[in-house]
């Protein structure tokens, strides 16, 4: 292959990537910074600055700032669950056991089904009338049939649901990451340690897990970015409610902006999320770049 | 310091035999250098994981010290082993690598860094307490897993192959400081490997594995000149010895090296005089080996092998024939079906 030719392959195959991350990706995002500065209005193509009037009329909304913080509860203790649930998945899927095969399909069930349907199945399970839930606790006469919980129209029990909902939804992801780390930690590291006479515990604790520690970091890393930018399992459970109590920054930008007609206000809301993202992604490459086992 | 010993010892496995061991019985002796040495797939890191603890026989028994210790942990086993990997914890330092067995027994931390102090000090590595394990050379790791497995004084050391990962030059001067590492502390050590050279230089004694059975056990000397088959008269020796067939039922063998020019064999009892066509011959600077036919007699046309020190003065070319001779005591000989030693018959 000539030279000259070899010049210019490379980047025409870069091209469809940029093209894709700029159009879908680049151009909103600027168009965010505008409208966020701006009084755009769905249906109306008047457009006037106004400085940060948008991201202070937010900051005084008590919905926002609820949001704000239910996007750290929703983020925080669903990937603490998860983390604890993947390493546990994962330390188990680990070894050969009869089934296994079809134990580690079922578990990737969640992440590969699309999440429309697999939260359209958890909102029939939590309803109101219909509840499976509580159909067997009234059966085990654990709760009366007339005052059986309210799973999404409660607030803290709705934020609970929204919370697990989510938390099985990603936890095949992380396993499988996990999964990969664990595997390639090699057999024989485990067993010097049992020979050194450390017992289970002192092993994973001092010897396994921080030894996984950057792949941790990286499952860690992915999941705090999924969790905190989605909004699916709450647009189908609660949509934010009831009364906004189960509303995040993602979603709350959605209604505003996209329901709400109020782009600019949605576009500030969403701005917020950027920098902890930036951070976050900034972390995850530095981690990734030093993520090796041994 | 403490006896090793396993009774029928033996470990199936579902997929295929490679690594199994059948009814192994075997006694180390007391401070003793045990050699376990056999080719890959023979059992002998399948035996010595057995009495790490690390894998669970299908029969028989284990003993260290004299008590059974098949349904006892690796810790409580006492045991140390020093891997083929090495092992190193990748994420902890030297000196956290080699108080780890220590902190694992409860061990209060100003003892620990005595200890750590003597086993680098024995070892000399001292100056690499604070350093990780990938920045080491091969040698300095293996260095840290012995020191690993010594700080906490175990009753019997396993050693699973841990100079193969060192360059052949590095290799001869670790055996030679491993071997007086042992002396020194002078704790029973069982000793895996597949490389000859090493068992015999090492070894007090050698056991010969092959197929997951124990095939010989004796001293370098013993599993040498008189080996008990013909898998250990092959596998020791480089080139291995000849095995030619003489009638029926019985294989004569003899070392190369006894394969020598006529008169010059050592002296005593009536050799066995053999006429030897030179095929050609590799020159390895201390010896010369000899490849050919014999010719005439009962072993016409039998290929064997000679080897002559280069200091020898005549030379045999190829294509050229010459009386050759072997001493009536180098001559061995072998049940042809079996491959067991059989009595000595007349060769004529």
């Amino acid at each position: 292959m000539s030279r000259s030719r070899q010049r210019w392959l490379g980047p025409v195959m870069l091209l469809p990537a940029i093209v894709y991350v700029l159009a879908l990706v680049g151009v909103p995002f600027i168009l965010a910074f505008f409208y966020a500065v701006g009084d755009v209005k769905v249906g109306s193509t008047a457009y006037h600055f106004v400085g940060l009037q948008n991201f202070r009329s937010v900051l005084e909304n008590p919905t926002f700032r609820r949001a704000l913080r239910n996007s750290f509860v929703f983020t925080i203790i669903s990937q603490a669950l998860v983390m604890v649930g993947g390493n546990i998945l994962a330390l188990t899927l680990k070894d050969a056991f009869r089934g296994r095969r079809l134990f580690r399909f079922l578990i990737l069930l969640p992440w590969v089904a699309p999440v429309s349907i697999g939260s359209i199945g958890w909102k029939w399970i939590l309803d109101s009338l219909y509840s499976v839930i509580n159909w067997v606790l009234v059966s085990l006469h654990l709760v009366k049939p007339l005052d059986v919980p309210m799973w999404l129209g409660q607030p803290t029990l709705a934020m609970i649901s929204v919370i697990l909902v989510h938390t099985w939804h990603v936890l095949p992801f992380t396993t499988v990451i996990l999964l990969a780390g664990w595997t390639s930690i090699p057999r024989d590291i485990p067993e010097a340690a049992a020979v050194d006479g450390a017992g289970y515990f002192r092993t994973l604790f001092q010897i396994t897990l921080p030894m996984l520690l950057p792949i941790i970091n990286v499952a860690l890393l992915f999941g705090v970015i999924f969790t905190f930018t989605d909004m699916t399992v709450i647009y189908i459970l609660t949509r934010g409610g009831p009364y906004d109590t189960t509303q995040v920054l993602p979603s709350l930008a959605f209604f505003t902006g996209i329901l709400g007609s109020d782009l600019a206000e949605g576009a500030a809301i969403s701005l917020f999320l950027v920098p902890l993202l930036g951070v976050v992604a900034w972390l995850m490459l530095r981690t990734a770049h030093r993520a090796e086992v041994t | 310091m403490a006896v090793v010993e396993t009774r029928g010892l033996t470990k199936t496995f579902k997929r295929g035999q490679v690594g199994a061991v059948q009814n192994v019985d075997l006694e180390s002796r007391e401070g003793e250098f045990l050699v376990l040495l056999g080719p890959s797939g023979s059992g002998k890191t399948t035996l010595l994981r057995m009495i790490a603890g690390l894998e669970e026989p299908t029969s028989g028994e284990i003993r260290i010290g004299g008590v059974v210790v098949n349904d006892m942990t690796p810790r409580e086993r006492r045991i140390a082993m020093v891997f083929q990997s090495y092992a190193l914890y990748p994420h902890l330092t030297v000196l956290g690598n080699i108080v780890f067995p220590l902190k694992a027994q409860g061990m209060p931390k100003a003892d620990r860094e005595k200890r750590a102090e003597w086993a680098t000090g024995l070892l000399g590595i001292g100056h690499l307490m604070g350093r990780k394990p990938r920045e080491l050379s091969g040698g300095e790791r293996q260095r840290v897993a012995l020191a690993r497995a010594i700080v906490r004084e175990p009753s019997v050391f396993l050693l699973d192959e841990p100079l193969s990962n060192l360059d052949a030059k590095l290799r001869a001067s670790a055996r030679e400081e491993l071997e007086q590492f042992q002396r020194r502390v002078g704790t029973t050590m069982i000793y895996v490997t597949h490389d000859q050279i090493e068992a015999m230089a090492m070894g007090d004694r050698v056991v010969v594995m092959n197929l997951g059975k124990v095939r010989q056990i004796g001293t370098p000397a013993e599993v040498y000149d008189d080996p008990a088959d013909t898998f250990v008269a092959t596998f020791l020796g480089s080139p291995p010895m000849n095995l030619v067939e003489s009638g029926p039922s019985v294989v004569v063998g003899f070392r190369p090296e006894h394969f020598r020019p006529a008169g010059t064999s050592t002296p005593g009892g009536r050799p066995l005089r053999l006429k030897f066509r030179c095929d050609h011959e590799e020159y390895l600077g201390a010896e010369r080996i000899l490849y050919g036919l014999i010719e005439g007699g009962p072993f016409d046309g039998k290929k064997v092998v000679a080897r002559l020190a280069s200091t020898y003065g005549e030379r045999f070319l190829a294509g050229s024939a010459s009386d050759f001779e072997v001493a009536e005591k180098d001559l061995k000989f072998f049940d042809r079906e079996k491959g067991t030693r059989t009595d000595r018959v007349a060769l004529t």
